[in-house]
């Protein structure tokens, strides 16, 4: 990737200011997505890129309105086809550090499947999923993220299906790099986001997102500020899962089980699991994943970043090796190929 | 096939059979999916094409891979019309039917005019085949192929004395007998072996006992029909008279993937086709697949919807987005069309039409998808559309909607079928230098860009491409304000957004060939065809004019917005006759842009129209 620049080769610092659109946010006030668009443009101006060469392709869903408020190339596409789109902008551009921003609805419900080919295919695109458990668009239907039994407008007996996991999903897909974090949290989602962004390959990023409008307080259980050290631990690469206020609790690994151990009494920190993020099978992580409140805490940071060659790398090398092996292509050859005959 | 295959002169050979000079003959090969006929069919074309004569070719095969062996579904057929004279199809029905097994001969007796010939499998009819393909006696022995010329021939007993010091198999040599028959009809019709021997060594190179057996029975069969007595004559189709030239032999789909490589050539921007393998689009994929060195990125994507989102992705990123597909995937692919033409980017999206609704007949054509491309979208959606009118014409059609799309900003959608996709022609080659030029130029100015700022004359927007600096925008599905392209729900900017996209694509008309007029520019019938029923109408018009009847032809090409002469023909005729392989759809346009009294005159069997049905209609017309 080539690093920031005005064009004439000097590098030209970025500010946040300058990934401001002059479009005026139009989400409810007190959304989540304000945390996470206010963490982007933050993190952004760090990564050297230059803003004409990013580009923001969404869905459709009051998430997917965030292009607009990005001061960078931009793409409204529509509802669950943005990673398809993406696809196509960075396999015939891959300069381009190109970003998927996605809803629970957009992105599991009618775009499953291009979720689902995106993250198989390792295009390297970084896919931010905002999951606020809830259709806020279209004004509250529940999503395929809204827990077991939940009452929305279209489920006043409550919901009979059970949610999908969106880290187990991206698991399942064997995503290159897969993440969790919280809108409220936002130094862990700049950390987070970041990480992504610097990320070879694709990215997942799901970000729990408060609806306050349609599902408010849904992941305060466990995240609010009050409560979140005990109910919530963060991954980190070679350190053990160790949580609680005091830090006295932990995770441990016991057969293909986890379980919630408390230090002291015999069990120290060496008896913990150890995170392992560059693990290459993505098993650890899947356990990892199904972590969650009350039963035990609910993980957030990276689950997974191994490093695989990207499907645009690998499209575009079949192009040049293509090149290298019969020469640039001649139109006038190729349409003289195969059986000709001439009539005087 | 216009006329009869008539007989011209008689010349002695030196061999001891005469041989005959034809001017047309059309050749039908029919028997089990599994018995190699589109093969033996696309040798025999490929010679044919070889030896210069015209030729049009019509492969009919099921959908099943395998259809149970000797069943009547599983009859895979292709038949080849081939002249000395210019002519535009594969011809309406067979002189020669080469019957592999008893279902090939049931299922296609039918077509086979009176005094026509049959060349059978006799080793093919037995009890269990026979009553497979539910015949009660065997036609071979009870007489009632009396009105033909039967010659019936031990073809796999034939291929397998053949093949005895080849060591293989029995099943293998077996396999070998439509190599021997192709080898007959080679003899049968007095073409060289030399291309099919040349291309069976290529094509088995990794697999020489196989080559040779191919090649041995190929020499095999030709070989009996000069010693067999049966035969008393065999024929000759001179060279065709046509332009001079170099050419070659070239399929609809073929010709539709060289198409968009030269669309890309001649623009100087890499072509991405994305794609879901669907029937009978697939063949694209498979070509432009091969040519990477040109560029081409192909990506097969996980359903239509995608293939149609990344090519919007591609043209986002200034590429030549194209995708491909049949009816049901058109389905898939509508409400990403519309996001191209609320965006504004250029993308050819082909549709090789199908027998439909649903599922359908996948391998059977039809013409079904023209009002579906015009108006198959939510709310006010106009598109350009065009649609080949021969297999190589695809070339051109591909090159001409890329020009299209490129020049007004928008999604083109190209309407082949299975018949152009599949049939084959001799096409002679253009030089590069006389197709179009496609000019491309992004935007790289900041200073006055707005995303929605039209130029005056196409109205269409600039292509601005990430990566430029200073052009940074957002662009979506969301009505867009006019010049700034800033979302907007005004009322009366929507209103006139809706009117320039619509006048966006109208103004296109200035920019295509204006209609010629087939015949008289005025008179009796006019008839008005689209796409690939071009051959059959040209011929059965042609067939009245040379009786001096008042009837005269157009062909759209370009079905929107339509040439801007065509409102001016339709009325200088008493009679408007539209021929259409569905209910009427143009027709249906016709009728309701020009108040004119257009007559449908429908086929939907999944099949092309013959010449003569389109000649009897004109007739009742008269
Ligand atoms: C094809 C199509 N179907 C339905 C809709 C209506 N729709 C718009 S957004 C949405 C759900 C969005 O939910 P989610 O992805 O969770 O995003 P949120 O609004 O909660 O951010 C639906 C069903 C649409 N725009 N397009
Ligand atoms: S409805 Fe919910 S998700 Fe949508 S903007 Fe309002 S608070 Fe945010």
């Amino acid at each position: 990737m080539t690093h920031g620049g005005d064009g004439q080769g000097t590098v030209v610092k970025l500010t946040k200011k300058d990934f401001v659109s002059d479009q005026e946010v139009r989400w409810c006030p007190g959304c989540g997505d304000y945390a996470i668009l206010a963490q982007m443009q933050k993190v952004l101006p760090e990564l050297g890129i230059p803003r004409e060469k990013f580009v923001f392709v969404s869905g459709i869903g009051c998430s997917s309105r965030f292009p607009y408020y990005m001061n960078t190339y931009g793409f409204h596409g529509i509802h669950g086809r943005a990673p398809a789109i993406a696809t196509g902008i960075k396999v015939c551009n891959p300069d381009l550090s190109v970003w998927v921003v996605t809803g629970d609805g957009d992105g599991l419900s009618i775009g499953g499947n291009h979720l689902l080919h995106a993250m198989r295919r390792n295009v390297d695109i970084k896919i931010v999923l905002f999951n606020n458990r809830i259709y806020g668009l279209t004004k509250g239907q529940y999503s395929p993220t809204s827990e077991f039994g939940k009452k929305t407008k279209s489920s006043p007996m409550g919901t009979v299906e059970p949610p999908v996991n969106p880290i187990c999903l991206a698991l399942a897909a064997e995503a290159t790099f897969v993440a969790r974090s919280v809108d409220r949290h936002t130094d862990h989602l700049a950390y987070v986001l970041e990480r992504a962004a610097r990320h070879k390959g694709v990215a997942f990023v799901e970000v729990f997102q408060n609806c306050n409008i349609f599902n408010d307080g849904a992941f305060e259980p466990f995240a609010d500020r009050s409560v979140k050290e005990d109910r919530m631990v963060v991954l980190e690469h070679g350190k053990p899962l160790i949580f609680g206020k005091n830090r006295e609790k932990g995770i441990r690994l016991n057969g293909t089980t986890l379980e919630v151990v408390t230090l002291g009494d015999g069990i120290t920190e060496a008896d913990l699991l150890v995170h392992d993020e560059k693990r290459p099978d993505p098993a650890i992580a899947f356990l990892l994943a199904r972590m969650d409140y009350p039963e035990y805490p609910v993980p957030v940071g990276v689950f997974r970043a191994v490093e695989k060659p990207t499907y645009d790398e690998l499209v575009n090398a079949q192009i040049e090796t293509a090149i290298a092996e019969r020469g640039p292509g001649s139109l006038e050859k190729l349409l003289r190929s195969g059986d000709i005959w001439v009539i005087e | 096939m216009r006329e009869r295959a008539s007989t011209l002169t008689t010349v002695e050979s030196e061999v001891r059979h005469q041989i005959v000079e034809l001017e047309t003959v059309t050749v039908r090969f029919a028997g089990d999916s599994g018995d190699g006929i589109q093969l033996t069919g696309t040798l025999f074309t490929n010679t044919t094409a070889l030896v210069g004569n015209d030729l049009g070719t019509f492969p009919d095969y099921p959908a099943e891979i395998r259809a149970p062996a000797g069943t009547l579904p599983g009859v895979s057929a292709y038949q080849i019309c081939f002249s000395s004279q210019d002519i535009r199809t594969p011809g309406d029905q067979p002189d020669v039917l080469v019957a592999f097994n008893p279902a090939a001969l049931k299922v296609h007796l039918p077509d086979l005019p009176e005094g026509g010939m049959i060349l059978v499998n006799v080793d093919a009819f037995t009890e269990y085949n026979l009553k497979k393909a539910g015949y009660t006696s065997n036609p071979l022995e009870d007489g009632s192929l009396a009105k033909y010329r039967v010659y019936k021939i031990p073809m796999t007993t034939a291929t397998l004395s053949a093949l005895r010091e080849i060591d293989l198999p029995a099943k293998d040599k077996e396999r070998c007998k439509n190599f021997w028959a192709l080898g007959l009809v080679y003899w049968l019709f007095d073409r060289p072996l030399e291309p099919t021997l040349r291309w069976i060594e290529e094509r088995f190179k990794k697999n020489p006992a196989i080559a040779q057996a191919n090649a041995t029975a190929l020499r095999a069969g030709y070989a009996y029909g000069d010693a067999a007595e049966m035969f008393t004559v065999h024929y000759r189709v001179r060279r065709a008279q046509i332009a001079p030239g170099v050419y070659r032999k070239i399929t609809g789909n073929e010709a539709l993937a060289l198409g968009l490589i030269a669309a890309s050539q001649l623009a100087g921007r890499p072509l991405f086709y994305a794609s879901y393998p669907i029937t009978p689009a697939s063949d694209i994929l498979h070509e432009l697949a091969v040519h990477k060195n040109f560029g081409v990125r192909t990506f097969q994507a996980e359903d239509e919807i995608a293939a149609m989102c990344a090519a919007i992705g591609a043209a986002f990123a200034g590429y030549l987005g194209a995708t491909g597909t049949s009816g049901p995937g058109m389905c898939l692919k509508s409400e990403a069309i519309n996001l191209a033409v609320m965006t504004e980017l250029p993308v050819v999206i082909c549709d090789i039409q199908r027998a439909g609704p649903s599922t359908g007949m996948p391998t059977k054509t039809e013409q079904g998808d023209l009002l579906q491309a015009l108006f198959g979208r939510n709310s006010e959606s106009p598109v350009a559309v065009v649609a080949p009118a021969t297999p190589a014409d695809c070339f051109y059609m591909a090159i001409e909607a890329f020009r299209i799309a490129t020049k007004y900003m928008t999604p083109v959608i190209l309407l082949s079928d299975g018949y152009l996709a599949n049939g084959a022609e001799p096409w002679k080659l253009p030089s590069i230098e006389e197709l179009p030029k496609i000019e491309i130029r992004f935007r790289t100015d900041p200073n006055g860009f707005y995303p929605y700022l039209r130029d005056p004359e196409t109205l269409a927007r600039p292509w601005a491409i990430p990566g430029t600096p200073g052009l940074e925008h957002r662009i979506g599905g969301l009505e867009k304000q006019h010049i700034t392209g800033n979302v907007s729900y005004d009322p009366k900017n929507h209103e006139l957004m809706v009117k320039l996209r619509a006048e966006k694509i109208a103004r296109i008309a200035e920019d295509i060939p204006l209609l010629e007029v087939f015949g008289e520019p005025e008179g009796k019938v006019l008839v008005v065809g689209w796409g690939s029923t071009y051959g059959a109408i040209t011929s059965a018009v042609e067939h009245w004019q040379r009786k001096g009847a008042p009837v005269s032809s157009i062909h759209l090409r370009y079905l929107n917005p339509f040439p801007r002469n065509l409102g001016e023909i339709l009325p200088r005729f008493e009679k408007i006759l539209v021929p259409e392989l569905n209910l009427g759809q143009l027709a249906l346009l016709l009728r309701g842009r020009f108040l004119v009294d257009a007559i449908p005159f429908s086929k939907v069997q999944g099949r092309p129209f013959k010449i003569s049905e389109i000649i009897d209609r004109i007739g009742e017309l008269l």
